[in-house]
Protein backbone atom coordinates (compact mmCIF):
# COMPACT_ATOMS: atom_id res chain seq x y z
CA UNK A 1 0.00 0.00 0.00
CA UNK A 2 1.41 3.31 -1.03
CA UNK A 3 1.64 5.80 1.63
CA UNK A 4 -0.56 8.36 3.08
CA UNK A 5 -0.06 12.02 2.18
CA UNK A 6 -2.03 13.65 4.86
CA UNK A 7 -2.78 11.59 7.64
CA UNK A 8 -5.82 12.94 10.04
CA UNK A 9 -4.70 11.57 13.70
CA UNK A 10 -7.39 11.35 16.39
CA UNK A 11 -8.64 14.69 15.55
CA UNK A 12 -11.31 17.05 17.55
CA UNK A 13 -12.41 20.61 16.89
CA UNK A 14 -14.91 22.85 18.89
CA UNK A 15 -16.49 25.84 18.36
CA UNK A 16 -16.64 27.29 21.91
CA UNK A 17 -17.93 24.32 23.98
CA UNK A 18 -19.86 22.53 20.93
CA UNK A 19 -17.74 19.59 19.95
CA UNK A 20 -18.07 19.67 16.46
CA UNK A 21 -15.40 16.92 14.96
CA UNK A 22 -14.95 13.35 17.39
CA UNK A 23 -11.51 11.47 17.29
CA UNK A 24 -11.07 11.51 13.42
CA UNK A 25 -8.72 9.60 11.94
CA UNK A 26 -7.92 9.29 8.33
CA UNK A 27 -5.68 9.00 5.41
CA UNK A 28 -5.72 10.66 2.33
CA UNK A 29 -3.71 9.16 -0.89
CA UNK A 30 -1.60 10.81 -3.25
CA UNK A 31 -3.43 11.58 -7.04
CA UNK A 32 -6.45 10.41 -5.85
CA UNK A 33 -9.88 12.08 -5.11
CA UNK A 34 -11.35 11.31 -1.76
CA UNK A 35 -15.00 12.72 -0.97
CA UNK A 36 -16.02 13.72 2.61
CA UNK A 37 -20.08 12.88 2.71
CA UNK A 38 -22.55 13.40 5.04
CA UNK A 39 -25.76 15.34 6.05
CA UNK A 40 -26.27 18.94 6.84
CA UNK A 41 -24.08 19.69 9.76
CA UNK A 42 -22.35 16.70 10.31
CA UNK A 43 -19.18 18.86 9.85
CA UNK A 44 -17.59 17.92 6.68
CA UNK A 45 -17.11 21.43 6.24
CA UNK A 46 -15.04 21.91 9.31
CA UNK A 47 -13.28 19.04 9.07
CA UNK A 48 -11.31 20.24 5.26
CA UNK A 49 -11.18 24.28 7.13
CA UNK A 50 -8.90 22.24 9.96
CA UNK A 51 -6.51 20.75 6.89
CA UNK A 52 -5.76 24.46 5.82
CA UNK A 53 -6.64 26.07 9.01
CA UNK A 54 -9.53 28.27 7.79
CA UNK A 55 -11.09 27.11 10.35
CA UNK A 56 -9.20 29.81 13.11
CA UNK A 57 -10.43 32.82 11.34
CA UNK A 58 -13.89 31.89 13.66
CA UNK A 59 -13.89 33.21 17.21
CA UNK A 60 -13.18 30.98 19.97
CA UNK A 61 -12.22 28.01 17.50
CA UNK A 62 -9.88 25.19 18.76
CA UNK A 63 -8.53 21.51 17.85
CA UNK A 64 -6.80 18.83 19.45
CA UNK A 65 -5.05 15.90 17.24
CA UNK A 66 -2.42 16.09 14.74
CA UNK A 67 -2.79 16.29 10.90
CA UNK A 68 0.45 15.61 8.73
CA UNK A 69 1.25 16.69 5.60
CA UNK A 70 3.77 14.59 4.42
CA UNK A 71 5.98 14.45 7.73
CA UNK A 72 5.28 17.77 8.61
CA UNK A 73 2.92 19.07 11.62
CA UNK A 74 0.14 21.13 10.26
CA UNK A 75 -0.45 22.69 13.79
CA UNK A 76 3.14 23.45 14.50
CA UNK A 77 3.81 24.77 11.30
CA UNK A 78 3.11 28.81 10.07
CA UNK A 79 -0.60 28.63 8.58
CA UNK A 80 0.30 30.81 5.66
CA UNK A 81 2.69 28.14 4.27
CA UNK A 82 0.09 25.27 4.80
CA UNK A 83 -2.02 27.31 3.11
CA UNK A 84 0.15 27.82 -0.36
CA UNK A 85 0.62 23.89 -0.14
CA UNK A 86 -2.99 23.12 0.46
CA UNK A 87 -5.61 25.61 -2.30
CA UNK A 88 -8.76 26.18 -1.61
CA UNK A 89 -12.23 25.62 -3.50
CA UNK A 90 -15.24 27.47 -2.09
CA UNK A 91 -19.12 27.00 -2.54
CA UNK A 92 -19.91 29.96 -3.87
CA UNK A 93 -17.34 31.25 -6.59
CA UNK A 94 -15.42 33.82 -5.71
CA UNK A 95 -13.57 35.66 -7.89
CA UNK A 96 -11.64 38.49 -7.10
CA UNK A 97 -14.23 41.55 -8.47
CA UNK A 98 -11.31 43.97 -8.83
CA UNK A 99 -9.07 41.87 -10.83
CA UNK A 100 -9.10 40.58 -14.27
CA UNK A 101 -8.99 36.92 -15.69
CA UNK A 102 -5.79 37.33 -15.80
CA UNK A 103 -4.74 38.96 -12.23
CA UNK A 104 -7.22 36.68 -10.86
CA UNK A 105 -4.95 33.83 -11.55
CA UNK A 106 -2.00 34.88 -10.98
CA UNK A 107 -3.23 36.56 -7.66
CA UNK A 108 -1.58 34.01 -5.25
CA UNK A 109 1.62 35.05 -6.19
CA UNK A 110 1.15 38.79 -6.23
CA UNK A 111 -0.86 38.29 -3.15
CA UNK A 112 2.30 36.95 -1.58
CA UNK A 113 4.66 39.55 -2.69
CA UNK A 114 6.58 36.76 -5.20
CA UNK A 115 7.62 38.71 -8.23
CA UNK A 116 8.09 36.87 -11.19
CA UNK A 117 9.03 37.98 -14.96
CA UNK A 118 6.06 38.82 -17.38
CA UNK A 119 7.15 35.15 -19.28
CA UNK A 120 6.62 33.29 -16.40
CA UNK A 121 3.02 34.45 -15.19
CA UNK A 122 2.38 34.25 -19.01
CA UNK A 123 3.24 30.38 -18.59
CA UNK A 124 1.56 30.23 -15.13
CA UNK A 125 -1.60 31.72 -16.07
CA UNK A 126 -2.08 29.62 -19.41
CA UNK A 127 -1.13 26.38 -17.89
CA UNK A 128 -3.63 26.97 -15.04
CA UNK A 129 -6.50 27.68 -17.36
CA UNK A 130 -5.48 25.19 -19.07
CA UNK A 131 -5.61 22.84 -16.57
CA UNK A 132 -9.20 23.72 -15.15
CA UNK A 133 -10.09 23.63 -18.46
CA UNK A 134 -11.09 27.17 -18.85
CA UNK A 135 -8.14 28.30 -21.79
CA UNK A 136 -10.50 28.09 -24.73
CA UNK A 137 -13.23 29.65 -23.41
CA UNK A 138 -11.48 33.29 -21.87
CA UNK A 139 -8.42 32.84 -23.93
CA UNK A 140 -9.36 36.07 -26.15
CA UNK A 141 -10.78 38.15 -22.38
CA UNK A 142 -8.19 37.64 -20.15
CA UNK A 143 -7.84 40.89 -19.22
CA UNK A 144 -11.64 41.13 -18.46
CA UNK A 145 -13.25 41.07 -15.26
CA UNK A 146 -13.40 37.56 -13.75
CA UNK A 147 -17.21 38.51 -12.45
CA UNK A 148 -18.66 38.48 -16.18
CA UNK A 149 -17.83 34.59 -16.67
CA UNK A 150 -20.99 31.94 -15.87
CA UNK A 151 -20.89 30.38 -12.69
CA UNK A 152 -19.13 27.74 -13.95
CA UNK A 153 -16.22 29.23 -15.52
CA UNK A 154 -16.37 31.34 -12.56
CA UNK A 155 -16.09 28.25 -10.10
CA UNK A 156 -12.73 26.60 -12.96
CA UNK A 157 -11.20 30.46 -12.41
CA UNK A 158 -10.94 29.38 -8.56
CA UNK A 159 -9.43 26.51 -9.50
CA UNK A 160 -7.28 27.63 -11.82
CA UNK A 161 -6.37 30.42 -8.99
CA UNK A 162 -5.89 27.46 -6.70
CA UNK A 163 -3.74 25.13 -9.01
CA UNK A 164 -1.57 27.96 -10.10
CA UNK A 165 -0.19 27.98 -6.56
CA UNK A 166 1.11 24.10 -7.34
CA UNK A 167 -0.65 23.12 -4.51
CA UNK A 168 0.05 19.40 -3.11
CA UNK A 169 -3.68 19.06 -2.12
CA UNK A 170 -6.69 20.94 -3.74
CA UNK A 171 -9.39 21.21 -1.44
CA UNK A 172 -13.08 21.24 -2.77
CA UNK A 173 -15.81 22.78 -0.19
CA UNK A 174 -19.36 22.08 -2.43
CA UNK A 175 -17.82 22.89 -5.37
CA UNK A 176 -21.02 22.51 -7.35
CA UNK A 177 -23.73 23.21 -4.98
CA UNK A 178 -24.02 27.09 -6.50
CA UNK A 179 -24.08 25.47 -10.14
CA UNK A 180 -26.70 24.11 -13.00
CA UNK A 181 -26.29 20.83 -13.95
CA UNK A 182 -24.30 21.66 -17.10
CA UNK A 183 -21.64 23.45 -15.37
CA UNK A 184 -21.56 20.76 -12.46
CA UNK A 185 -20.66 18.24 -15.31
CA UNK A 186 -17.97 20.08 -16.49
CA UNK A 187 -16.61 20.78 -13.11
CA UNK A 188 -16.69 16.88 -12.14
CA UNK A 189 -14.91 15.73 -15.39
CA UNK A 190 -12.48 17.99 -14.34
CA UNK A 191 -11.92 16.71 -10.91
CA UNK A 192 -11.43 13.60 -12.76
CA UNK A 193 -8.72 15.20 -15.19
CA UNK A 194 -6.82 16.82 -12.05
CA UNK A 195 -6.12 13.95 -9.95
CA UNK A 196 -3.80 13.37 -12.29
CA UNK A 197 -0.98 16.17 -11.07
CA UNK A 198 -2.73 16.96 -7.60
CA UNK A 199 -4.65 14.88 -4.63
CA UNK A 200 -7.95 15.77 -4.01
CA UNK A 201 -10.40 16.28 -1.07
CA UNK A 202 -13.89 17.06 -1.98
CA UNK A 203 -16.59 17.92 -0.15
CA UNK A 204 -20.64 16.85 -0.80
CA UNK A 205 -23.92 16.07 0.30
CA UNK A 206 -24.27 14.45 -2.95
CA UNK A 207 -24.06 10.96 -2.88
CA UNK A 208 -24.61 10.39 -6.27
CA UNK A 209 -21.70 12.42 -6.67
CA UNK A 210 -19.52 10.99 -4.56
CA UNK A 211 -19.77 7.89 -6.37
CA UNK A 212 -19.07 8.90 -9.54
CA UNK A 213 -15.61 10.87 -8.84
CA UNK A 214 -14.14 9.71 -5.80
CA UNK A 215 -11.68 7.11 -5.54
CA UNK A 216 -12.58 6.81 -1.72
CA UNK A 217 -15.06 8.10 0.66
CA UNK A 218 -15.53 9.07 4.21
CA UNK A 219 -19.04 9.18 5.62
CA UNK A 220 -19.45 11.58 8.48
CA UNK A 221 -22.58 12.06 10.57
CA UNK A 222 -22.96 14.50 13.52
CA UNK A 223 -18.98 14.88 13.89
CA UNK A 224 -18.34 11.27 13.96
CA UNK A 225 -16.59 9.28 10.63
CA UNK A 226 -18.56 6.40 10.24
CA UNK A 227 -16.76 4.67 7.63
CA UNK A 228 -14.15 5.74 5.44
CA UNK A 229 -13.25 2.99 2.19
CA UNK A 230 -12.64 2.67 -1.17
CA UNK A 231 -16.32 4.40 -2.74
CA UNK A 232 -17.11 1.11 -4.91
CA UNK A 233 -17.20 -0.86 -1.98
CA UNK A 234 -18.76 1.59 0.09
CA UNK A 235 -21.65 2.27 -2.37
CA UNK A 236 -22.00 -1.46 -2.65
CA UNK A 237 -21.37 -3.56 0.85
CA UNK A 238 -21.23 -0.29 3.35
CA UNK A 239 -20.13 -1.47 6.73
CA UNK A 240 -22.26 0.31 8.91
CA UNK A 241 -26.05 0.43 9.05
CA UNK A 242 -26.17 4.42 9.39
CA UNK A 243 -23.84 4.71 5.74
CA UNK A 244 -26.75 2.08 4.55
CA UNK A 245 -29.28 4.26 5.37
CA UNK A 246 -27.89 7.21 4.52
CA UNK A 247 -26.88 5.85 1.21
CA UNK A 248 -30.72 4.43 0.20
CA UNK A 249 -31.57 7.82 1.13
CA UNK A 250 -33.79 7.03 4.45
CA UNK A 251 -32.10 10.33 5.92
CA UNK A 252 -30.10 13.08 5.34
CA UNK B 1 -65.05 24.16 4.28
CA UNK B 2 -63.31 26.07 6.44
CA UNK B 3 -61.16 27.40 3.97
CA UNK B 4 -63.61 29.34 2.20
CA UNK B 5 -65.72 31.08 5.40
CA UNK B 6 -62.23 32.46 5.87
CA UNK B 7 -61.52 34.03 2.55
CA UNK B 8 -65.01 35.74 2.58
CA UNK B 9 -64.04 36.86 5.79
CA UNK B 10 -61.12 38.27 4.78
CA UNK B 11 -62.41 39.85 2.38
CA UNK B 12 -65.68 41.62 3.83
CA UNK B 13 -62.92 43.48 6.19
CA UNK B 14 -60.64 43.72 3.15
CA UNK B 15 -63.85 45.67 1.91
CA UNK B 16 -64.18 47.26 5.21
CA UNK B 17 -60.61 48.77 5.05
CA UNK B 18 -60.93 50.25 1.56
CA UNK B 19 -64.68 52.06 2.08
CA UNK B 20 -63.02 53.38 5.72
CA UNK B 21 -59.98 54.75 3.71
CA UNK B 22 -61.46 56.49 1.25
CA UNK B 23 -63.03 58.72 3.78
CA UNK B 24 -61.48 61.66 5.50
CA UNK B 25 -60.08 59.17 8.04
CA UNK B 26 -57.08 59.59 10.46
CA UNK B 27 -54.53 58.09 7.56
CA UNK B 28 -55.54 59.94 5.20
CA UNK B 29 -54.29 63.38 7.58
CA UNK B 30 -51.17 61.50 8.24
CA UNK B 31 -50.50 60.87 4.35
CA UNK B 32 -51.41 64.34 3.81
CA UNK B 33 -49.18 65.68 7.03
CA UNK B 34 -46.02 63.86 5.65
CA UNK B 35 -46.11 64.92 2.05
CA UNK B 36 -46.99 68.80 3.63
CA UNK B 37 -43.41 68.27 5.62
CA UNK B 38 -41.79 67.11 3.25
CA UNK B 39 -42.47 69.80 0.99
CA UNK B 40 -41.78 72.12 3.51
CA UNK B 41 -38.07 71.23 2.64
CA UNK B 42 -37.98 71.56 -0.99
CA UNK B 43 -39.57 75.16 -0.96
CA UNK B 44 -37.08 75.81 1.95
CA UNK B 45 -34.68 75.07 -0.14
CA UNK B 46 -35.59 76.74 -2.87
CA UNK B 47 -36.44 79.83 -1.32
CA UNK B 48 -33.14 80.03 0.46
CA UNK B 49 -31.19 79.63 -2.87
CA UNK B 50 -33.65 82.12 -4.76
CA UNK B 51 -33.26 84.60 -2.16
CA UNK B 52 -29.56 84.06 -2.15
CA UNK B 53 -29.38 84.58 -5.93
CA UNK B 54 -31.58 87.75 -6.12
CA UNK B 55 -29.91 89.52 -3.18
CA UNK B 56 -26.75 88.99 -5.22
CA UNK B 57 -27.96 90.06 -8.74
CA UNK B 58 -26.34 93.91 -7.92
CA UNK B 59 -23.06 92.34 -7.32
CA UNK B 60 -23.52 90.33 -10.61
CA UNK B 61 -24.21 93.18 -12.36
CA UNK B 62 -21.24 95.05 -11.29
CA UNK B 63 -18.81 92.58 -11.63
CA UNK B 64 -19.66 89.66 -13.68
CA UNK B 65 -17.98 86.55 -14.14
CA UNK B 66 -14.61 88.94 -13.00
CA UNK B 67 -16.01 88.82 -9.65
CA UNK B 68 -13.97 85.08 -9.48
CA UNK B 69 -10.80 86.34 -10.91
CA UNK B 70 -10.50 89.52 -8.96
CA UNK B 71 -7.96 89.35 -6.24
CA UNK B 72 -8.82 93.38 -5.01
CA UNK B 73 -11.47 93.14 -2.03
CA UNK B 74 -11.57 96.57 -0.97
CA UNK B 75 -14.48 98.09 0.21
CA UNK B 76 -13.96 101.65 0.78
CA UNK B 77 -13.13 101.58 -3.16
CA UNK B 78 -16.57 99.31 -3.60
CA UNK B 79 -13.93 97.21 -5.43
CA UNK B 80 -15.05 93.52 -4.60
CA UNK B 81 -12.99 90.15 -6.19
CA UNK B 82 -13.68 87.10 -3.97
CA UNK B 83 -10.46 85.56 -5.76
CA UNK B 84 -8.90 85.65 -2.27
CA UNK B 85 -11.12 83.94 -0.36
CA UNK B 86 -12.01 81.54 -3.24
CA UNK B 87 -8.16 80.03 -3.39
CA UNK B 88 -8.12 80.38 0.90
CA UNK B 89 -11.25 77.97 0.84
CA UNK B 90 -9.94 75.96 -1.67
CA UNK B 91 -6.06 76.09 -0.20
CA UNK B 92 -7.15 75.39 3.99
CA UNK B 93 -9.86 72.47 2.05
CA UNK B 94 -7.21 70.79 0.17
CA UNK B 95 -4.44 70.69 2.70
CA UNK B 96 -6.88 69.81 5.28
CA UNK B 97 -8.09 66.53 3.34
CA UNK B 98 -4.28 65.52 2.82
CA UNK B 99 -3.46 66.00 6.28
CA UNK B 100 -6.43 64.03 7.04
CA UNK B 101 -6.46 61.17 4.85
CA UNK B 102 -3.45 59.03 6.02
CA UNK B 103 -5.01 59.02 9.77
CA UNK B 104 -8.89 58.45 8.66
CA UNK B 105 -7.76 55.56 6.55
CA UNK B 106 -5.89 54.22 9.23
CA UNK B 107 -8.70 54.42 11.24
CA UNK B 108 -11.00 53.17 8.90
CA UNK B 109 -8.64 49.87 8.31
CA UNK B 110 -8.21 49.89 12.01
CA UNK B 111 -12.04 49.53 13.61
CA UNK B 112 -13.55 48.31 10.04
CA UNK B 113 -10.95 45.21 9.70
CA UNK B 114 -8.67 44.62 12.14
CA UNK B 115 -10.36 45.09 15.86
CA UNK B 116 -13.78 45.39 14.81
CA UNK B 117 -14.99 44.35 18.09
CA UNK B 118 -13.52 44.52 21.34
CA UNK B 119 -13.08 47.55 23.71
CA UNK B 120 -9.98 49.21 22.33
CA UNK B 121 -12.05 49.46 19.01
CA UNK B 122 -15.94 50.72 20.90
CA UNK B 123 -13.39 53.76 22.67
CA UNK B 124 -11.98 54.81 19.44
CA UNK B 125 -15.59 54.66 17.42
CA UNK B 126 -17.55 56.58 20.73
CA UNK B 127 -14.66 58.76 20.52
CA UNK B 128 -14.20 59.75 17.19
CA UNK B 129 -18.30 60.46 16.66
CA UNK B 130 -17.44 62.46 20.13
CA UNK B 131 -15.49 64.32 17.63
CA UNK B 132 -18.15 64.98 15.17
CA UNK B 133 -20.32 66.40 18.10
CA UNK B 134 -18.04 68.88 19.60
CA UNK B 135 -19.18 72.71 18.47
CA UNK B 136 -16.74 74.54 16.11
CA UNK B 137 -16.23 77.38 18.58
CA UNK B 138 -14.62 75.35 20.56
CA UNK B 139 -12.56 73.89 18.00
CA UNK B 140 -11.65 77.42 17.02
CA UNK B 141 -10.67 78.11 21.31
CA UNK B 142 -8.44 75.40 20.61
CA UNK B 143 -6.91 76.24 17.56
CA UNK B 144 -6.72 80.06 18.94
CA UNK B 145 -4.89 79.20 21.91
CA UNK B 146 -3.18 75.58 21.90
CA UNK B 147 -2.37 75.34 18.38
CA UNK B 148 -1.33 78.91 17.27
CA UNK B 149 1.63 79.32 19.64
CA UNK B 150 2.69 75.93 18.66
CA UNK B 151 2.72 77.58 15.03
CA UNK B 152 4.15 80.70 15.52
CA UNK B 153 7.16 78.60 17.38
CA UNK B 154 7.32 76.67 14.00
CA UNK B 155 6.77 79.41 11.88
CA UNK B 156 9.90 81.74 13.57
CA UNK B 157 12.02 78.39 13.36
CA UNK B 158 11.73 78.18 9.65
CA UNK B 159 11.77 81.83 8.84
CA UNK B 160 8.47 83.16 7.70
CA UNK B 161 6.80 85.66 9.68
CA UNK B 162 5.23 84.64 12.79
CA UNK B 163 1.52 85.47 12.42
CA UNK B 164 0.63 82.05 14.28
CA UNK B 165 -2.79 81.83 12.65
CA UNK B 166 -3.47 81.37 9.06
CA UNK B 167 -3.89 78.92 6.43
CA UNK B 168 -1.79 76.18 7.80
CA UNK B 169 -3.27 76.31 11.12
CA UNK B 170 -6.81 76.16 10.08
CA UNK B 171 -6.10 73.34 8.12
CA UNK B 172 -4.92 71.54 10.67
CA UNK B 173 -7.86 72.13 13.23
CA UNK B 174 -10.14 71.32 9.74
CA UNK B 175 -8.57 67.80 9.10
CA UNK B 176 -9.16 66.85 13.07
CA UNK B 177 -12.62 68.28 12.58
CA UNK B 178 -13.18 66.51 8.98
CA UNK B 179 -11.74 62.81 10.61
CA UNK B 180 -15.54 61.75 11.70
CA UNK B 181 -17.04 61.86 8.72
CA UNK B 182 -14.02 60.15 6.45
CA UNK B 183 -13.68 57.29 8.82
CA UNK B 184 -16.87 56.64 9.57
CA UNK B 185 -17.57 56.12 5.62
CA UNK B 186 -14.53 54.07 5.35
CA UNK B 187 -15.33 51.49 8.11
CA UNK B 188 -18.69 51.19 7.03
CA UNK B 189 -17.33 50.31 3.34
CA UNK B 190 -14.65 48.58 4.88
CA UNK B 191 -17.04 46.20 6.58
CA UNK B 192 -19.64 45.57 3.78
CA UNK B 193 -16.23 43.47 1.92
CA UNK B 194 -17.82 40.08 1.69
CA UNK B 195 -16.34 37.67 3.88
CA UNK B 196 -15.90 35.13 0.95
CA UNK B 197 -13.10 37.12 -1.06
CA UNK B 198 -11.36 37.79 2.11
CA UNK B 199 -11.35 34.20 2.73
CA UNK B 200 -10.35 33.70 -1.04
CA UNK B 201 -7.47 35.66 -0.16
CA UNK B 202 -6.27 33.72 3.01
CA UNK B 203 -6.68 30.53 1.29
CA UNK B 204 -4.23 31.01 -0.88
CA UNK B 205 -1.88 32.28 1.72
CA UNK B 206 -2.30 35.95 2.39
CA UNK B 207 -1.52 37.77 5.36
CA UNK B 208 -4.14 40.29 7.10
CA UNK B 209 -1.79 42.66 5.90
CA UNK B 210 -1.91 41.12 2.36
CA UNK B 211 -5.32 40.64 2.14
CA UNK B 212 -6.25 44.04 3.13
CA UNK B 213 -4.01 45.66 0.56
CA UNK B 214 -4.93 43.43 -2.32
CA UNK B 215 -8.54 42.51 -1.95
CA UNK B 216 -10.10 44.95 1.15
CA UNK B 217 -9.16 47.81 -0.16
CA UNK B 218 -9.43 47.62 -3.79
CA UNK B 219 -12.78 46.65 -3.25
CA UNK B 220 -13.55 49.10 -1.04
CA UNK B 221 -11.49 52.16 -2.71
CA UNK B 222 -14.44 53.77 -4.40
CA UNK B 223 -16.43 53.98 -1.14
CA UNK B 224 -13.60 55.73 1.18
CA UNK B 225 -12.75 57.98 -1.83
CA UNK B 226 -16.67 59.21 -1.56
CA UNK B 227 -16.25 59.49 2.58
CA UNK B 228 -13.34 61.60 1.61
CA UNK B 229 -15.35 63.97 -0.67
CA UNK B 230 -17.55 64.39 1.79
CA UNK B 231 -15.56 65.28 4.40
CA UNK B 232 -14.45 67.54 2.10
CA UNK B 233 -17.56 69.11 1.20
CA UNK B 234 -17.44 69.96 5.13
CA UNK B 235 -13.94 71.35 4.90
CA UNK B 236 -15.18 73.60 2.64
CA UNK B 237 -18.16 75.22 4.08
CA UNK B 238 -16.69 74.98 7.68
CA UNK B 239 -16.61 78.55 9.41
CA UNK B 240 -17.00 79.23 12.79
CA UNK B 241 -13.61 77.25 13.85
CA UNK B 242 -11.79 78.93 10.62
CA UNK B 243 -13.16 82.71 11.03
CA UNK B 244 -10.83 82.47 14.47
CA UNK B 245 -8.16 81.05 13.54
CA UNK B 246 -7.66 82.13 10.03
CA UNK B 247 -6.08 86.01 10.42
CA UNK B 248 -8.39 87.20 8.79
CA UNK B 249 -7.25 88.95 5.77
CA UNK B 250 -8.60 89.96 2.35
CA UNK B 251 -5.30 89.52 0.57
CA UNK B 252 -4.54 86.90 -1.86
CA UNK B 253 -2.26 84.54 0.78
CA UNK B 254 0.91 83.66 -0.83
CA UNK B 255 2.38 81.09 1.56
CA UNK B 256 0.39 78.81 3.10
CA UNK B 257 1.16 80.14 6.49
CA UNK B 258 -0.14 83.55 5.38
CA UNK B 259 -3.28 84.67 7.41
CA UNK B 260 -5.85 84.50 4.73
CA UNK B 261 -9.98 84.28 4.73
CA UNK B 262 -12.26 81.51 3.53
CA UNK B 263 -15.57 82.00 1.72
CA UNK B 264 -17.51 80.99 4.88
CA UNK B 265 -14.70 83.28 7.23
CA UNK B 266 -15.12 86.52 5.46
CA UNK B 267 -18.93 86.14 5.25
CA UNK B 268 -19.00 85.62 9.04
CA UNK B 269 -16.57 88.16 9.71
CA UNK B 270 -18.19 90.67 7.41
CA UNK B 271 -21.53 90.99 7.17
CA UNK B 272 -22.18 93.13 9.96
CA UNK B 273 -20.44 96.07 8.81
CA UNK B 274 -21.32 95.50 5.25
CA UNK B 275 -23.02 98.82 4.53
CA UNK B 276 -24.07 99.44 0.94
CA UNK B 277 -25.78 97.32 -0.95
CA UNK B 278 -23.53 96.06 -3.49
CA UNK B 279 -20.40 95.59 -0.36
CA UNK B 280 -23.29 92.93 1.02
CA UNK B 281 -24.57 91.74 -2.19
CA UNK B 282 -20.94 90.68 -2.84
CA UNK B 283 -21.03 88.65 0.50
CA UNK B 284 -24.13 87.36 -0.85
CA UNK B 285 -22.86 86.14 -4.11
CA UNK B 286 -19.73 84.18 -2.32
CA UNK B 287 -22.17 82.79 -0.26
CA UNK B 288 -23.76 81.59 -3.37
CA UNK B 289 -21.13 80.09 -4.54
CA UNK B 290 -20.27 78.17 -1.46
CA UNK B 291 -23.94 76.78 -1.67
CA UNK B 292 -23.54 75.53 -5.38
CA UNK B 293 -20.17 73.80 -4.23
CA UNK B 294 -20.72 72.37 -1.13
CA UNK B 295 -23.89 71.18 -2.75
CA UNK B 296 -22.28 69.23 -5.52
CA UNK B 297 -19.49 67.51 -3.99
CA UNK B 298 -22.32 66.57 -1.47
CA UNK B 299 -24.30 64.89 -4.42
CA UNK B 300 -21.06 63.66 -6.15
CA UNK B 301 -20.17 61.51 -2.82
CA UNK B 302 -23.51 60.47 -2.15
CA UNK B 303 -23.84 59.30 -6.27
CA UNK B 304 -20.70 57.16 -5.51
CA UNK B 305 -21.73 55.29 -2.14
CA UNK B 306 -25.33 54.67 -3.90
CA UNK B 307 -23.16 53.16 -6.59
CA UNK B 308 -21.22 51.21 -4.46
CA UNK B 309 -24.26 49.83 -2.65
CA UNK B 310 -26.07 48.44 -5.67
CA UNK B 311 -23.00 47.04 -6.61
CA UNK B 312 -22.56 44.78 -3.37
Amino acid sequence: MESAILKIENFYAYFGETEILKNINLSIFPNQTTAIMGPSGCGKTTLIRCINRMHEFVQNARVSGKIFLYDQDIYSSNPIVIRRKIGMVFQKPNPFPTMSIYENVISGFTLNGIKLKKSEKDRIVEDSLKKAELWDEVKNNIYRKGTFLSGGQQQRLCIARALAMNPDILLLDEPTSALDPKSTSAIESLIIELKKTVTIIIVTHNTAQAARISDRTAFLYLGEMIEYDITEKMFTVPKDKRTEEYLTGKFG
Amino acid sequence: MNNLNADIFIKKSHRNIQIRGNKFSGDVVFKKFLFFSGLCIIILFLAIFLSLVLNSIPSIRAFGLNFFITKVWSPPDRQFGALPFIVGTLATSFLAIIITIPFSFSISVFTGEFYKEGVLSNILKSMIELLAGIPSVVYGFFGLFVLAPVIRTLEMKIGVLPYGVGIFTSSLILSVMIIPFSASIGREVINMVPADIKEAAYSLGGTHYEVIRSTVIPYAKSGIFAGILLALGRALGETMAVTMIIGNSDFLPHSIFSPANTMASVIANEFTEATGTLYLSSLIEIGVVLFIITGIINILGKIIIKKLMVEI
